[in-house]
């Protein structure tokens, strides 16, 4: 691989003169742009051949971590195996040359596959209805909020404009609800990592007809299942609020459990978690919104056209290939290969809640740490062994938070594998505090200095140059 | 459980049972409460092996119709260069999450940086953020992001020549955060200056909106609104289709403190409404009040060039309800496709398809003007759409235009038609459209 | 241990006052600054702006965190640190020499509900 030379900036292998496209040349006659319309100088964008192009960017790739390049145990991600019948299936060109805004007897069979999907989804979640519009989980929170807002506006409740959130959630939910215009309330968390009812008692009492919902995610965000939800569901009904479930959680109760079984009136799923479309290095990805009967005319207009199709085409294409037969083994997979991880490491590592675990579980940095090795040193001497590290220093209730979650793909040898390097690690912690410390040593860069980019932040070639970095 | 996507084997499932300490799998459920549970199957159809998968999308694949492509409001049929499929399909690109662990995620981190600088470029602003989900979601953005920096002042005004599904989208966000809207009259096509001055001198105003060409296709003169809107302490946001700021003159250009947009028209493909990719690009000035994520070059402690995402202190995981926005992830992978795009067609290219979109439109407008029966809407410079009316019934001439497999453009509500052309229409197409029509040919 | 200096008083979100006349120079606390790490940012109010008490005034931010400014007092800002425009590290150099704000203080009898040296090292200790 060279990195030298195509490790550079596009801009860096660009020459004046070179080009690296083809297009038709048509005599229309004289059809100048005028000057007045025009730009003064061109953008400034790169001339480069055709090989360059594509060696740059291939080169790049070679500095990335896919799931298809090893174990990537991101708690609360879901980083399970993107199939590749979705890739060909959402590639079909019957489907890709199609306008949004055709008119709908052009595009019966694209409109087929949404029904068929949302049919699949309500199925399994025990919800009645879906819209795809929201691009990614976070902009489904907010559109799932949105239709709660639209729903008490409606009734004429427009005093409610509380969210009962646990403190353990995810940074999306109180941010998705300032979006909407709502207001965080938060529950406490009792000693064993659940919502406390007690707490929540005292929350409804006091806070009583502001309540527009309760939002949170089961399992939460601790890989534990919130076995009182019958009990929240209910507090939060009888006060007039409604029960929004945040979907990153879902993989583990595919087989086991339906969100609206457990009460809940909106959610939404992330399909490039649980549905096994790819991440693409951050997005695009699709948040499809759920409602319980009655409150599909409160989904807002929060897209123009249907939403993320693509996404949505491959999602179809895993749930017809898993089948009835098997997505009912999706959760109890995952499940498994999260507790085997974690009764294989628990005695050198720290858990906070020893007991069963959904698909995702966390410790409290390692056991002995008076050496100093931090969560962060951890996950960094990971990336020495291969593995992509866990998510680190979320949920923010325990200070050295390493967050895991292995996916229902995975083999027990590739867990085996990787229980093994983490004991390694703890033992170098021991033993070697400095080499772990000083990690990684072996990928393509080392630790960055990321006080200098936020103090001095450099965000484009151009601020490079004139810095000259 | 023997499945393609699930190794376990019985004697695996047996020895990590043990580890775990359960008898089954199904004890690993315990704690779920037996009125909630789920057992049984679901009512789902049977597994599909690939061929049967294959084929079923093929089924319902057959039942949609591809047509030669006339049609634009915001979603434009532009040409793909064979390479970017190629190179999106690399797993290490598509299979990774997001660039937390800088050290190795340096290919998605190095890519979003030449995005942003790509982005910054056309737009002729100083900063871009990693990018949006969509441009109608990037305006609403904007919106925000004009309320959170002017302090106190909630209203925004808005063009009525913007795009009708982004001020829908505008109008969700702003009921909800308590957002005033407000249009800015239009005047023989054009966002009309005089009223937006009225508007602005009753003061409160946080930000003005337009867009560029505006949704009827034509490109406006907007000299003195960025003026007026700082004069007034308002943001002058502007949304540009991408590709055509290669040669019109740029937000930047335009005194525009916000360029929002979508980089659909940079080569991808229509797909039936997305993923496509927003874009957001500010002033220096605004860089710490910008939604979404940032990369930023910095050095690793081997004194090498590095990218990490930076500024997260604005992000919603750190700011949680303080944030401006709950955006957590952006459209990585689609913003390499325009990365790529921009990298291939380059400098001259992005122009050279503009021309030949410039030129294509015009070509058919002209000609359908020469047959008397259309008449151009409004009398203004138009880029490549233009809004005309048929003299005579526009439903039987839309029907006649499918059923020959052209979709000739945008019916708009008051029967009027709006036609784009880029590209990827040949001459012959563009013949085709006139010639066809029975006045001409005189075939009936 | 968080130093604490004599005769500043202080708020329960570590910020401090120092008072000098009729005007109050507004920081945030050595805690604080060791709390939140490296200082990337700090974003300041503009001269003449008003400040209320228990009220944001700016922000803090570092790498991994930011902070919302609140105001102990009310009053109205005479003066921005703009050193801290270039070096915004020097807050976690000397937290107290490098103050943030200058306000002229509209009721100094708001300063009563503020805790001295001795009751804020007290409510750091917890």
């Amino acid at each position: 691989m060279n990195n030298r030379l195509y490790g550079n900036l596009i801009f860096e292998l660009s020459k004046e003169g070179r080009k690296g496209y083809s297009l038709p040349k048509y005599n229309y006659g004289d059809y100048e742009i005028p000057a007045s319309m025009r730009r003064a100088t061109d953008a400034e964008l790169p001339e480069c051949d055709e090989l360059t192009v594509v060696r740059h960017y291939t080169n790049l790739s070679n500095n990335n971590f896919g799931v298809d390049t090893g174990f990537y145990p991101l708690g609360s991600c879901t980083m399970k195996y993107n199939p590749k019948i979705n890739e060909e299936m959402a590639a079909l060109p019957q489907f890709q040359n199609l306008h949004p805004l055709q008119p709908k007897a052009t595009v019966k069979g694209a409109l087929a596959m949404m029904t068929l999907l949302e049919q699949s989804l309500c199925e399994l979640t025990g919800l009645a209805h879906f819209t795809f519009k929201p691009y990614a989980g976070a902009h489904g929170e907010l559109t799932g909020l949105m239709t709660i807002d639209n729903y008490h506006r409606q009734h004429g409740d427009v005093q409610r404009k509380k969210v009962i959130v646990p403190d353990s959630a995810h940074g999306t939910n109180p941010a998705s609800a300032a979006v909407c215009g709502l207001e965080i309330v938060e529950v406490k968390s009792n000693t064993n990592g659940l919502v406390d009812l007690a707490d929540l008692e005292r929350l409804v009492e006091l806070e009583g007809d502001s309540i527009a919902a309760m939002m949170m995610t089961n399992p939460n965000t601790l890989g534990l299942f919130e076995t009182s939800i019958p009990e929240i569901a209910k507090l939060i009904h009888d006060c007039g609020g409604l029960m929004y479930y945040d979907g990153a959680n879902l993989n583990p109760m595919l087989g086991a459990c339906r969100p609206g079984d457990m009460g809940f009136d909106v959610m939404h799923i992330n399909l490039h978690k649980t549905f096994s479309t790819p991440h693409g290095g951050g997005g695009p990805g699709a948040g499809p919104v759920g409602v319980r009967e009655g409150l599909q005319d409160c989904f807002p207009f929060v897209s123009p056209y249907y939403g993320n199709y693509g996404v949505m085409m491959r999602a179809y294409a895993y749930i017809l290939s898993l089948g009835r037969e098997h997505v009912k083994e999706v959760g109890p997979l995952a499940v498994l290969n999260a507790n085997y991880i974690k009764e294989s490491l628990k005695d050198v590592y720290e858990l906070p809640i020893d007991t069963i675990c959904c698909h995702e579980f966390v410790f409290d940095g390692l056991k002995g740490k008076s050496t100093g090795v931090t969560t962060m040193d951890v996950a960094k001497r990971l990336l020495d062994y291969g593995y992509h590290a866990p998510t680190i220093y979320f949920p923010l209730l325990f200070h050295e938070s390493l967050m895991i979650e292995p996916t229902e793909n995975e083999s027990k040898e590739t867990l085996d594998g990787f229980i093994a390097v983490m004991r390694q690690i703890a033992d170098e912690a021991k033993t070697n505090p400095d080499e772990v410390k000083s990690a990684p040593h072996t990928t393509p860069i080392g630790r960055v200095d990321d006080v200098l980019a936020a103090k001095h932040p450099i965000t484009t070639y151009k601020q490079m140059i004139n810095d000259n970095v | 459980m023997n499945y393609k996507y699930f190794p376990h084997t019985d004697d695996d499932l047996q020895s990590m049972l043990e580890v775990v300490g359960v008898d089954s799998v199904d004890a690993l459920y315990a704690q779920i409460p037996e009125c909630i549970r789920f057992r049984g199957d679901y009512k789902l159809p049977s597994e599909m092996s690939e061929l049967e998968v294959r084929d079923l999308f093929t089924k319902l694949g057959s039942q949609n119709r591809q047509l030669t492509c006339f049609a634009g409001y915001g979603v434009y049929d532009h040409y793909t260069p064979s390479v970017i499929p190629q190179l999106l399909q690399r797993s290490e690109f598509l299979t990774s999450y997001t660039p937390y662990q800088a050290e190795i995620s340096q290919g998605t981190l190095h890519y979003i940086f030449e995005y942003q600088s790509m982005m910054a470029e056309l737009t002729g602003m100083d900063i871009s953020n990693a990018s949006m989900y969509d441009g109608s979601t990037a305006t609403a953005e904007a919106m925000m992001m004009a309320v959170a920096a002017g302090k106190k002042q909630n209203k925004v005004l808005v063009s009525e020549t913007l795009n009708g599904d982004i001020r829908k989208v505008l109008d969700t966000y702003a009921l909800h955060q308590g957002i005033e809207l407000e249009t800015i009259a239009e005047k023989d096509g054009v966002t009309d200056i005089d009223d937006l001055k009225v508007k602005l001198a009753s003061g409160g105003v946080a930000g003005v909106i337009v867009q560029q060409p505006n949704a009827c296709g034509i490109v406006e003169d907007f000299t003195g609104f960025a003026d007026a809107c700082h004069e007034n302490k308002a943001l002058f946001i502007m949304n540009s289709i991408a590709a055509d700021l290669a040669v019109l003159k740029t937000p930047g250009e335009w005194g525009a403190d916000i360029a929002v947009g979508d980089g659909q028209s940079l080569g991808i493909p229509m797909q039936f409404g997305g993923p496509y990719v927003g874009y957001m690009c500010c002033t220096e000035k605004l860089i710490r009040k910008m939604p979404g994520r940032i990369v930023g070059m910095t050095k690793d402690n081997r004194d090498q060039r590095a990218f990490v995402l930076t500024l997260q202190a604005r992000e919603q995981h750190i700011r949680r309800q303080k944030a401006t926005s709950n955006i957590c992830s952006n459209q990585s992978l689609m913003a390499l496709f325009v990365t790529v795009y921009c990298s291939l067609m380059g400098k001259q290219g992005l122009k050279e398809a503009a021309q030949l979109s410039y030129a294509g439109a015009h070509y058919l407008c002209d000609k359908l003007l020469e047959t008397g029966k259309f008449h151009l809407v409004y009398d203004k410079p138009f880029f490549n759409e233009f809004l005309i009316r048929y003299d005579g019934d526009v439903d039987e001439l839309f029907k006649f235009y499918m059923m020959n497999g052209i979709l000739p453009g945008i019916k708009m509500s008051d029967g009027s038609l709006l036609i784009a052309v880029t590209e990827k229409r040949t001459k012959e197409e563009i013949d085709h459209f006139v010639e066809a029509l029975p006045f001409v040919n005189g075939v009936h | 241990m968080a130093k604490v200096l004599e005769g500043l008083y202080y708020s329960e979100s570590h910020e401090y006052v120092r008072v000098e006349g009729d005007f109050g120079f507004i920081g945030i606390t050595d805690y604080a600054q060791n709390a939140l790490g490296n200082v990337v940012y700090v974003d300041m109010p503009d001269v003449d702006d008003e400040v209320s008490a228990g009220e944001e005034f700016g922000a803090v931010e570092s790498v991994k965190a930011a902070s919302d400014l609140m105001s102990p007092v009310t009053g109205v800002v005479v003066e921005v640190n703009e050193a801290l425009e270039d070096q915004p590290e020097l807050v976690n150099q000397d937290a107290y020499e490098n103050w943030i704000i200058k306000v002229e203080i509209s009721d100094k009898s708001e300063l009563d509900s503020l805790m001295d040296a001795k009751a804020y090292a007290a409510f750091c200790e917890k």
